[in-house]
């Protein structure tokens, strides 16, 4: 069984975000860039199905510019056997990635692609759901534990009551939520060996899919700050400051 | 111009998060529909009807629905949507979940969490764990929209007088079914429309310190939540978590004990009306969005706090 995974480069979550001047965006100039968080979490779990004999093959794929190279090599040294970068100038947004991703799922019929939830930086929670819908697949969202079984995948998902357990009928999409798994760290001897592994680049046109975005950002500015409050001194201080300056008990 | 809305609900009930969701449509201005799709939802339907402002409740019952799959409720919708300029949902698990199915469908990029309507067609979003805000100009022909519920005050619930009209649902997709749930059972209030939230992290120690804060949740009448680093480690159920990728909060009292308040915390509270920190590390970047603090030992502090409240 063939296992797709997406990764997207981002903004490392460590990074404290600053928004541009001009109000365009916000500053990715000499910024530390990363995989997103919930995609290690992806590709970590390919991993283990491949390890448990149930994977045969992993791609990761990448959309973005050429600098996403870098992180499909970290794909790779996880783990993934080959990687593709699709690659463009253009802003990407969730609904032109996942018409790409169902391009090449249509090219190389993996049987489950695992996506991260959410990309930290547009925080769209999209992808993996559109890319569900435009292949006509199954979709389990949210994963907290992947079991699969016999042409099917019994996914438990995080949900706002609670925990809820669905089994969904392959080929499937499953998105990942924070406690799939524990990524490994990659290790030198794993990073040379990714160096040699297949890279495949292509483009969104060579696809026949249209990027261009449908969402105009008119502008981006910072949220409103908070200001610090003030220290008390004890429980009986901060007791009647709720109760008489705040009035909120 | 007439606006969908998915009714957020549990068959029987109505979640307070569909009224946060008719309000944010009010915004935009059109009529409003309001769609439950469920099984035995009746209940559901009927508080929907009450809710005011909208003018017609669609009431899809259907077994195929009960479990509220995705790829069967995506379809009920896409059904519906030529009538329609907007389709809203509110940005909970089963919002992010079914929305971005059926933005897909029709060939819609999806605007998720909104947490303001500049114009019909123009919307602000938080975006990176709320450290910018985008205003986005949709050029679809029909609006497909996650709305942040903390964004908007929820309409009455009363007031509004809708008919309701029940309509079929497409047949089961067959792709998906549902095994089993484990729902979090709590007599407190839901931790999205708290008025007071007391939320514990790693500072707790163990699921069993936990405990501490019960009476202090009770004296208050507050849910519980956590951050992520106490649902890592296993002390509470993943449900509790507040932040970028858990719940967003914005009660009118949060009581952050034993959290550093990192960036992926404090997008998920920052919008308390007040935030209160117990942190034994004066540094903690908590305090920096805190209006009270206390520094100190929680486990000495909490109990205090408790006896406090009791004068
Ligand atoms: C992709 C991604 C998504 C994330 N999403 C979220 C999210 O949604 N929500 C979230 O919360 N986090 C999220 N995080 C994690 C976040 O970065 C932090 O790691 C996490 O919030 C830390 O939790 P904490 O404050 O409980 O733990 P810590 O940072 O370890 O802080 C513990 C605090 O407790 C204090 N303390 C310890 N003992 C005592 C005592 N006896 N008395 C008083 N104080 C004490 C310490 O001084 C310290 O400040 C995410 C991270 C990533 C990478
Ligand atoms: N440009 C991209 N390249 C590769 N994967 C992506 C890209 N954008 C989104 N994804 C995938 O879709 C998931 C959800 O992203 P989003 O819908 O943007 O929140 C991410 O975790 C990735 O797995």
């Amino acid at each position: 069984m063939k296992v797709l995974v997406s990764v997207k480069r981002v903004i490392d979550y460590n990074v404290k975000v600053r928004v541009k001047s001009d109000g365009t965006g916000v500053e990715t100039a000499n910024v530390k860039m990363s995989m997103n968080p919930f995609d290690e979490i992806a590709l970590e779990e390919a991993v283990r199905l491949k390890e448990a004999g149930i994977a045969t093959e992993i791609i990761a794929v990448s959309c973005g510019l050429q600098a996403c190279q870098e992180t499909l090599r970290t794909a790779l040294a996880i783990g993934a056997d080959r990687a593709i970068l699709v690659e463009s100038g253009e802003e990407l947004q969730p609904l032109a990635v996942a018409k790409i991703l169902k391009a090449i799922c249509q090219k190389e019929t993996p049987q489950l692609v695992i996506l991260g939830k959410q990309a930290i930086d547009d925080d769209s929670n999209q992808t993996g759901q559109m890319l569900a819908a435009l292949l006509g697949w199954s979709q389990a969202t949210f994963a907290s534990k992947i079991v699969m079984d016999k042409g099917k995948a019994v996914v438990t998902r995080e949900v706002d009551g609670g925990l809820e357990t669905i089994s969904i009928k392959l080929p499937a999409i499953v998105t990942t939520d924070l406690r799939l798994n524990e990524p490994r760290y990659v290790t030198l001897p794993n990073i040379m060996k990714a160096k040699k592994k297949p890279l495949e680049t292509l483009k969104p046109d060579a696809l026949g899919v249209d990027v261009a975005p449908r969402l105009q950002t008119i502008r981006v500015v910072e949220p409103p700050k908070r200001k610090a409050g003030v220290k008390v001194p004890d429980a009986k201080a901060l007791v009647d400051k709720l109760r008489n300056e705040a009035k909120v008990i | 111009m007439a606006i969908l809305v998915i009714a957020e609900h549990d068959h029987g009930t109505l979640k307070v998060a569909t009224r946060n969701t008719v309000a944010a449509a009010q915004k935009i201005g059109g009529e409003i529909h309001v769609l439950v799709a469920g099984h035995n939802a009746d209940g559901a339907a009927r508080a929907a009807a009450q809710i005011a402002g909208v003018a017609k409740v669609l009431d899809a019952g259907a077994p195929q629905l009960g479990e509220l799959l995705a790829e069967n409720v995506a379809a009920l919708v896409v059904a519906l949507a030529k009538g329609y300029t907007h389709i809203l949902a509110p940005a909970t698990s089963n919002g992010k979940d079914v929305a971005p199915r059926i933005a897909a469908l029709l060939d819609v990029q999806q605007i998720s969490e909104i947490i303001a309507v500049e114009s019909p067609d123009t919307f602000v979003r938080p975006i990176y764990a709320g450290n910018a805000l985008a205003t986005v100009k949709s050029r679809d022909a029909i609006k497909v929209i996650t709305v942040r519920t903390t964004g908007f005050d929820a309409v009455a619930s009363t007031g509004g007088n809708a008919s309701i009209e029940k309509i079929e649902a497409p047949a089961d997709s067959g792709l998906s079914s549902f095994v089993s749930r484990e729902v979090s059972k709590s007599e407190r209030p839901e931790l999205t429309s708290a008025k007071i939230v007391v939320s514990g992290g790693r500072g707790m120690g163990s699921g069993e310190n936990f405990k501490i804060l019960e009476p202090l949740a009770d004296k208050l009448n507050a849910a519980m939540g956590a951050s992520r680093a106490a649902v890592d480690a296993g002390f509470v159920p993943n449900d509790w978590q507040v932040g970028q990728t858990g719940k967003i909060v914005a009660p009118d009292l949060y009581v952050a004990i034993g959290i550093s308040g990192a960036i992926q915390h404090l997008a998920g509270m920052k919008d308390s009306r007040v935030i209160v920190a117990i942190n034994k590390d004066e540094e903690a970047p908590i305090f920096q969005v805190a209006d009270y603090g206390i520094v100190g030992d929680l486990f000495k502090l909490v109990p205090e706090l408790v006896e406090e409240l009791k004068k």
